[in-house]
């Protein structure tokens, strides 16, 4: 394999790696406030491009994609509130059967809105074919888009958790729920909020993948496998391990399919994550011992 | 007496099965029994998940899966022509043993392949083997994460399946034989054989709960259930969660391999509708209507609901209902629906809690 080339497997690893990264970073937005793993994490990107495409019709691009996210923030909240509040005392078992729940049926309701056709959003800035050569490799102008809007993201993120009152009031309801109530913060809200967070992420994160691997009904859940995959390399609640692990499953996967048959590449997550299940479920940024504690 | 008490549902269900069958033919609308009698084989799968999610409380979302598993092995094997090699010293012994048969295909292509009985044993002894490999790392792991290791399982099973030239990719194996279990009773979809297959169906349904029952009263079931309350308490007891947990996990996914692989020999065919995550899922959901550890509860969900859903009662919103439920069971009645205050009345009637 030539230079070029590893350059431009290279890029497309990390396009999709930084999808599956802020996939991850939304279950871990909603795990650290909840301690449940969100199955329908996958169809927030879904939908957000769904709708998105179904805007485009009516509004500009931009608009489109601004409502696109804000309907699907909207629709997380509701989510958190209709079906994950009144189960709030419940096992953790059943908070996810119910969102795995939740996932068939947003995706048998997008096959009944959407059906099963394959649709896209147009180039954010050129069209198809208009490339810019890096490196002797050819990158389409979507996947600078994508790359600097998943920066944009974990760049906005970190700030909102680390400076804003609402984010450090998150942070404390993950760390310490009875603590963070006693000082007066609405944990109730902050769960939601999470929801709407990690709904509103994945809806900007299927908008600007929308062009380059285009968006069908059913390719949540596939997305969801991968972004859990990543949030586990990365160890659950970790978000900025998160992002390393998702940039090096893209990278895997990409070279993966350089080698072998892409019939294989769908296979990589999943033995990626049976392997790290089996011999470090705690992630691979973590020291044994300390992994050990959490676990227990 | 307490012992006779646990069986009267087997003797109610029995009699049910054949005042059925009466009131079917009488009608002559015997068509049911086919739809009755691939809901009893998926019954199967719902019956050993039960044990393992119901009373050892672990869950799994790969159960289909296993389902594949033994559907595929009995298909590839009665299917796939060994002619050309009849003359190798390993297929003339296999041939001498009767392991291996000459039939003639529905093109009428001389076929020399497997008999469906090492088929069937082979299938169970595959998914038993691989059931236990995947096991001893993966049962270890609790709550979302087993959850997840067993998702990551069924779709790779789904991948390997679809992706597969030996097992016919998105086609699936089609023109499985019959399988003849003794003489005179086969496992045979065409409809002459259609009173005779719904009993065979019922009757292993039947002999399945009744095991499934004596293994919850047992000690290996009170283990189960201990480590269902607290593993930690348990297993300070000395209850060696972990091999029963494995044991169990190796069981429920037998009984899918004997579902799958009989339904297999009853439709003639399996495809890699029957591995995907959604069949798995539905699984689950079944368990969970029935009260997850509720044996009657799972099995007579299991036929209610897959009998609807072969009819085609659901329509398109087949998988929509099954989620549904799930998220209904889940909020309202999280002890199953025949628990509901409503219904209890008739619960009680139903099903003695196996224990309690």
């Amino acid at each position: 394999m030539n230079f070029p080339l590893i350059v431009q497997y290279g890029l497309s690893g990390i396009t999709v790696g930084s999808i599956y990264a802020i996939v991850a970073v939304g279950f871990n937005i909603i795990y650290s406030t909840t301690g449940i793993i969100n199955f329908a994490q996958g169809e927030f990107l879904i939908i957000g491009a769904m709708t998105a495409i179904s805007l485009y019709q009516i509004f500009p691009l931009w608009l489109a994609i601004a409502l696109a996210v804000i309907v699907t923030t909207i629709l997380g909240g509701l989510m958190e509130m209709v079906f994950i509040r009144p189960a709030r005392d419940a096992s953790v078992l059943r908070l996810i059967v119910i969102t795995i729940g939740l996932s068939i049926l947003i995706r048998e309701a997008m096959l009944h809105i959407w059906d099963e056709q394959p649709r896209y959003l147009p180039y954010f800035t050129g069209t198809q074919s208009s490339t810019i050569a890096i490196f002797g490799a050819y990158v389409s102008l979507q996947v600078l888009w994508v790359l600097g809007i998943s920066a944009v993201i974990v760049a906005g993120l970190t700030i909102f958790f680390r400076f804003t009152l609402l984010g450090r009031a998150m942070r404390a309801c993950a760390d310490d729920r009875m603590a963070a109530c006693l000082c007066g913060i609405n944990d109730r809200w902050m769960v939601t909020l999470s929801f709407m967070l990690s709904a509103g992420i994945g809806a900007l994160a299927g908008c600007v993948i929308s062009p380059v691997t285009l968006t069908q009904y059913d390719m949540g859940a596939p997305l969801a496998i991968k972004g859990f995959t990543v949030a586990i390399l990365g160890g659950l609640g970790n978000s900025m391990a998160a992002v390393v692990a998702g940039l090096l499953l893209g990278l895997l996967e990409a070279f993966v399919v350089s080698q072998f048959a892409s019939a294989y590449k769908e296979a990589v997550a999943i033995v990626v994550l049976l392997l790290v299940l089996v011999f470090r479920p705690t992630g691979l940024f973590v020291r044994r011992e300390i992994g050990d504690l959490r676990a227990a | 007496m307490m012992r006779l008490r646990r069986y009267w549902p087997v003797a109610a269900i029995a009699l049910a099965v054949i005042v059925v069958q009466i009131v079917l033919s009488l009608a002559g609308t015997t068509y049911y029994m086919t739809q009755l009698t691939m809901s009893a084989y998926y019954a199967l799968v719902v019956i050993g998940l039960c044990l393992l999610m119901g009373y050892a409380g672990q869950a799994s979302l790969g159960h289909a899966g296993f389902f594949a598993i033994g559907g595929y092995t009995v298909a590839y094997m009665t299917t796939v022509n060994l002619l050309a090699y009849r003359d190798t010293g390993l297929i003339r012994a296999l041939h001498w043993l009767g392991l291996v048969v000459q039939w003639r295909n529905l093109y009428g292509a001389d076929v020399l392949s497997f008999s469906p009985w090492p088929a069937f044993l082979a299938a169970l002894a595959l998914t038993g083997l691989i059931a236990f490999l995947i096991g001893v790392p993966v049962i270890r792991l609790k709550g979302h994460y087993l959850a997840m290791a067993t998702l990551g399982f069924g779709l790779i099973v789904y991948r390997i399946v679809l992706g597969t030239k030996a097992l016919g990719q998105a086609d699936g194996i089609s023109n499985v034989p019959p399988f003849h279990l003794i003489p005179g009773l086969e496992v045979n979809g065409r409809s002459a054989f259609r009173i005779q297959n719904y009993y065979i169906a019922w009757a292993l349904v039947l002999v399945s709960m009744v095991l499934a029952i004596n293994l919850v009263h047992s000690r290996v079931g009170r283990a189960l259930r201990s480590i269902h309350q607290s593993e930690e308490a348990a297993h300070s007891l000395g209850v060696n969660t972990y091999r029963y947990k494995l044991a169990v996990f190796v069981l429920s996914a037998l009984f899918a391999a004997v579902g799958g692989a009989l339904l297999t020999h009853y439709n003639g065919s399996i495809g890699p509708s029957e591995a995907t995550v959604m069949k798995s899922v539905r699984y689950v959901a079944i368990v969970a209507i029935g009260g997850m550890a509720n044996l009657w509860g799972a099995m007579l969900m299991a036929i209610l609901l897959n009998f609807l859903s072969l009819r085609g009662v659901f329509g398109t919103f087949d998988d929509a209902v099954f989620g549904a439920i799930l998220i209904f069971i889940m909020l309202f009645a999280p002890q199953g629906l025949l628990r509901l205050p409503r219904l209890r009345s008739l619960s009680s009637l139903l099903s003695r809690r196996p224990h309690g």
